[in-house]
């Protein structure tokens, strides 16, 4: 093994001497002592030194003690049992560390990611003899409800003939399950499991596909209005305390997807404590079995060392490229990009590069390219299709979306969800602000919404959306020339586009019912809506046109809140219908 | 062993740096000044070059001073004898008491906690102030900053809700600490009879800066020491804005690049690191943490409240000696509202914040001159009585009477139709 010698240390950054060659973006452990060795990956070399970022804390690290190279580049083992874990940015499993270390992580403990004992049962689906190459499958196991596949290393580029292949029966994840044979003699013999280095696309794929189908969420303003593509990008940019974590959250339990990977990169622990306590008891009400068994965390949080950090989200996206893999359709949700990014700005910092904009480095735009671009919809070797949709939180300084990592998320992404402080100072819940918001799905997607929502789909949504813009302009000359001096019309438009927030864009994420709300009920709701829009109003004077709508959308939102087959929910429809009539 | 080295090669602001060999990161290391001895601790080794933080500041360093590196790093002495005491940010004591010699040597500054060891904080902690109870929950094992800007009064609130939280263990970490007020937390916590169940970690105004660097630590690390042996601790910092200048300051001298507002690039993960220690461990204790962080020009984009307002669960903001109801938040109190409280908690809260929102854009109105609508009228006479019965601080009123006093302040401004609340709970509550 090759080794080196620590020379200096600064912050999580430990430079070191090496013999003969090093390779960017290794592993290295520095050793402290037989029992505690630290896992570092280099990160730039210069002449005859080595930096290396150090995933631990650098404390008692001294001038002298030794380092050993790995030969291999930081990266991950993937195979069956990934779901319903909780890992750490590293892939450490955190449930059985903590059975081995207790309350706190202990530095320089590393674990193998997966269980080794476990049984699995295990079904090929190739025989001997047939010809096989990296990415294609030779079987599956059953890993709850889904088929997880096993597959040909993705590493292994040339076509190989199968020598042998297991039997049908119950095998462990290091158990050789097949032996292959490329055109040149080399054997290769396949388990369970695989290692990927983690900065690196999976690529062994057919074609990257255009992606056009809706990816539901439950959020009215996000499916409805700045629809979300299986297999596209979205961010959420927002000032603390404007809910992207709850936003996150929602959607992270409610999606329509097979599998959630969920990066809680740098943000509180107490949030991914709530996904783990919470999901194992959450039913999904699709398959009937709990929320955690089509969900797997990479928790890095705030306080967990800083380099693993740049990490995790890395692990988290390519444990949803491998899933993927298996025809599923994936959703990664990183919360927060800009907690990454600031660890790359603490390292490049480290590494005295000159600075960009707010001392993030800058590559930091390539970066975020990179990763964002990992997400798509492919068609598979076996012309399934499979889906890794990405969506980030940013967190901007100041809650200015003008600064570097939201400029660069917004260039890659295909929908943006901008939280504003001012609507959720309002309590306008979920704070996705209408006015400021885009998606480029709606168009990319059009052909499919109009054939599965309504023949006028998109241009009434325009339409709607139009009449938001409309309501904020008059409500701004009615703070100027008040309620006396704005004329009726606009007046009524003003209340209108009031009544389309209130009902329809707004939604209680802590409602059993509201919380979700489905495809179907979003396209009645909004036929609903659209009549009330449309209808040409007469009132007596302003009041009599406030108190109707405050009516209106009193019954509506309780509407909101009722199961729809239940007794209340027709009663009310029945009464909103009347509204409409001008009965009552 | 102990290492001695003679000679300082560099002296920049608090920061020293010295020609050594066989010294780790983060080893502690005695400045002898003129017989009087500085702790100073290691911050980046560059091959023989180490460069230490000097807690007691350099002024007065001489190039030739005796500096004795002690082979280990930054400890508390925990026992339970701490209840009562009061130390410095270094564990030496100022109440005229002995040192404490026996107990557990723990490290402070320590690794983070397993986030699969901790549960989902469950328990209201009251403060029988409806702005708090009513609106924004506070929640056990949370970390809640009170933003302010200098004068408001963020140390009396502070105390009034230390003295009537249910807490075993009251810890306060004051930072740049004006003495004046040192001696109010002081008096404030004896007369309550608080001084047996409380331990103070005191930095003053008066104090070097860079000491004020150790007081989270070692705040933090006898609050986790304490919540091991299964008691809540409530611990109290005040002011985070003075740590987090002298994180800058350090920074500053060790030339790293600033990244904002000459803030250095980890003051996020700098503050994490204290902040998450709060925490409710399965099968133990818990950590509560609130802390003041006083806002310079009372601007919340500055760095320091910002950076701060990602990583709390929620803030109170304390503007004109009232907290704000609109940008106060208590991201936690969904895990007890209405859950261990009332019923109609939930809602109630909802709806209020609105309307009370909605009060506001009608006196903005008014005040440019305009005629307030029939319905004006009635928000603006909720909004007095909101004001009046809610927002007062002096008040102290139980959560379950505070309830009650809203549905009255509705039953008394508004009709039931126009108030999006849930059929039942009108018909159950409306007065």
């Amino acid at each position: 093994m090759r080794s080196g010698k620590v020379i200096a240390i600064n912050g999580n950054m430990v430079t070191s001497t090496f013999e003969e060659k090093v390779i960017q973006n290794e592993v290295a452990y520095i050793v402290l002592n037989e029992n505690l060795r630290l896992k570092a990956e280099v990160i730039r070399i210069h002449n005859e030194f080595c930096d290396m970022q150090v995933f631990e804390e650098t404390n008692q690290i001294k001038v002298g003690d030794s380092v050993e190279f790995s030969n291999e580049l930081l990266s991950v083992v993937l195979g069956p049992g990934m779901l319903g874990t909780v890992f750490d940015g590293l892939q450490n499993p955190l449930y059985r560390l903590a059975e081995e270390t207790g309350f706190f992580l202990q530095r320089g403990k590393y674990i193998f990611p997966l269980d080794p004992d476990r049984v699995w049962k295990f079904a090929p689906s190739v025989n001997t003899g047939e010809t096989l190459k990296g990415g294609m499958e030779i079987g599956f196991v059953n890993e709850g409800i889904f088929d997880h596949k096993i597959f040909v290393p993705f590493n292994i580029k040339e076509k190989c003939k199968i020598l042998h292949i297991a039997a049908k029966g119950d095998y462990k994840i290091k158990d050789r399950l097949a032996i292959l044979s490329n055109d040149s003699g080399k054997e290769y013999e396949i388990n369970m499991t695989q290692t990927w280095p983690v900065k690196i696309p999976i690529k062994t794929y057919k074609e990257k596909l255009l992606p056009d189908t809706p990816l539901m969420t439950g959020y009215r303003i996000i499916d409805t209005f700045f629809p979300i593509a299986r297999g596209g990008t979205f961010c959420i940019p927002g000032p603390f305390g404007a809910g992207k974590t709850v936003v996150q959250q929602t959607i992270s339990r409610n999606a329509l997807v097979d599998i959630v990977v969920v990066a809680a990169c740098g943000e509180r622990a107490g949030e991914v404590v709530e996904v783990l306590r919470e999901f194992p008891e959450i039913k999904d009400p699709r398959t009937g079995r709990s929320l955690m068994e089509r969900t797997c965390i990479i928790c890095n949080t705030s306080s967990m060392p800083v380099a693993a950090r740049e990490a995790s989200v890395y692990t988290a996206v390519t444990i949803a490229e491998y899933y993927r893999q298996m025809g599923l359709n994936v959703l990664l949700l990183a919360d927060s990009t800009s907690r990454w990014a600031q660890a790359l700005r603490e390292m490049s910092g480290r590494l005295e590069e000159i600075p960009g904009e707010e001392a993030f480095p800058a590559y930091l735009q390539s970066v975020i390219s990179a990763f964002y671009e990992r997400s798509g919809l492919v068609e598979l070797y076996d012309k399934k299709t499979g889906s890794v949709t990405i969506g980030g939180t940013v967190s901007p300084a100041g809650g200015n979306f003008e600064e570097p990592v939201t400029m660069s998320t917004l260039s890659v992404v295909g929908a943006f969800l901008g939280l504003s402080r001012q609507r959720s100072d309002a309590r306008k819940y979920p704070a996705i602000d209408p006015l400021i918001s885009w998606s480029k799905y709606q168009e990319q997607m059009e052909e499919n919404l109009l054939k599965t929502r309504s023949r006028t789909w998109v241009k009434d949504i325009l339409k709607l959306h139009d009449l938001l813009f409309r309501g904020e302009e008059i409500y701004q000359q009615m703070m100027v020339v008040g309620e006396e001096g704005t004329a009726m019309n606009d007046f009524i438009i003003y209340l209108k586009s009031y009544f389309l927030d209130s009902v329809f864009l707004q939604q209680d994420a802590y409602d059993d019912v509201d919380s979700f709300c489905s495809e179907e009920r979003q396209v009645k709701m909004l036929y609903v809506v659209k009549k009330f829009v449309d209808k040409d109003f007469t009132f007596k004077n302003k009041d009599e046109a406030r108190a109707f709508f405050m009516k209106l959308i009193g019954t509506f939102s309780r509407w909101n809140t009722e199961p729809r087959e239940s007794e209340e929910a027709r009663e009310l429809e029945v009464e909103i219908n009347k509204m409409l009539e001008g009965v009552l | 062993m102990i290492k001695t080295f003679h000679h300082i090669e560099r002296i920049t602001g608090s920061v020293i740096e010295v020609k050594a060999s066989d010294v780790c990161m983060g080893e502690l290391a005695r400045l002898e000044v003129k017989g009087e001895i500085r702790l100073a601790q290691v911050i980046r080794i560059d091959r023989e070059k180490v460069i230490l933080q000097v807690f007691g500041g350099t002024r007065g360093v001489s190039t030739s001073d005796k500096i004795q590196f002690l082979s280990r790093q930054m400890e508390l002495i925990y026992s339970t004898d701490l209840l009562g005491r009061i130390f410095r940010g270094d564990g030496s004591p100022i109440d005229g008491k002995p040192s404490l010699t026996d107990g557990k040597q723990t490290a402070i500054g320590g690794p983070s906690v397993n986030p699969a060891r901790r549960i989902i904080p469950r328990n209201m902690i009251r403060t029988n102030i409806p702005m708090i109870d009513v609106f924004n929950s506070l929640v056990e094992s949370q970390k809640l900053p009170i933003f302010s800007i200098p004068g408001e009064p963020y140390n009396p609130l502070l105390a009034r809700i230390a003295l009537a939280a249910e807490a075993d263990v009251i810890i306060l970490g004051g930072m740049g600490l004006k003495y004046d007020d040192y001696l109010f937390f002081r008096k404030k916590f004896e007369e309550g009879g608080n001084l047996s169940r409380s331990v103070m970690f005191i930095h003053t105004a008066a104090d070097p800066v860079v000491e004020c660097l150790l007081i989270p630590d070692i705040s933090l690390a006898a609050a986790e020491q304490f919540a091991l042996e299964g008691k809540r601790v409530l611990v109290l910092l005040t002011d985070m804005t003075a740590f987090s200048d002298s994180l800058k300051e350090i920074a500053i001298f060790m030339e790293q690049i600033p990244s904002n507002r000459g803030y250095p690039g980890d003051l996020y993960s700098q503050l994490a690191r204290r902040y998450e220690k709060a925490v409710d461990f399965e099968g133990a204790g818990s950590i509560t943490v609130l802390a003041v962080t006083t806002m310079p020009g009372n601007d919340v984009t500055h760095p320091i409240p910002d950076n701060t307002g990602y990583i709390t669960e929620g803030q109170f903001y304390l503007h004109g000696g009232k907290i704000d109801p609109f940008g106060s938040l208590s991201r936690l109190k969904q895990l007890v509202v209405s859950k261990v409280t009332r019923e109609d908690h939930k809602e109630l809260m909802k709806v209020m914040i609105q309307l009370y929102a909605e009060t506001k854009q009608v006196q903005d109105k008014i005040s440019m001159g305009f005629e307030p609508s029939t319905w004006d009228h009635k928000l603006l006479k909720y909004g007095e009585m909101f004001e009046l019965e809610m927002m007062d601080l002096t008040k102290v009123v139980p959560l379950e009477e505070a309830l009650d006093k809203c549905w009255e302040i509705l039953g008394k401004c508004f009709s039931k139709e126009h108030i999006p609340l849930k059929k039942a709970l009108v018909d159950k509550y409306w007065r």
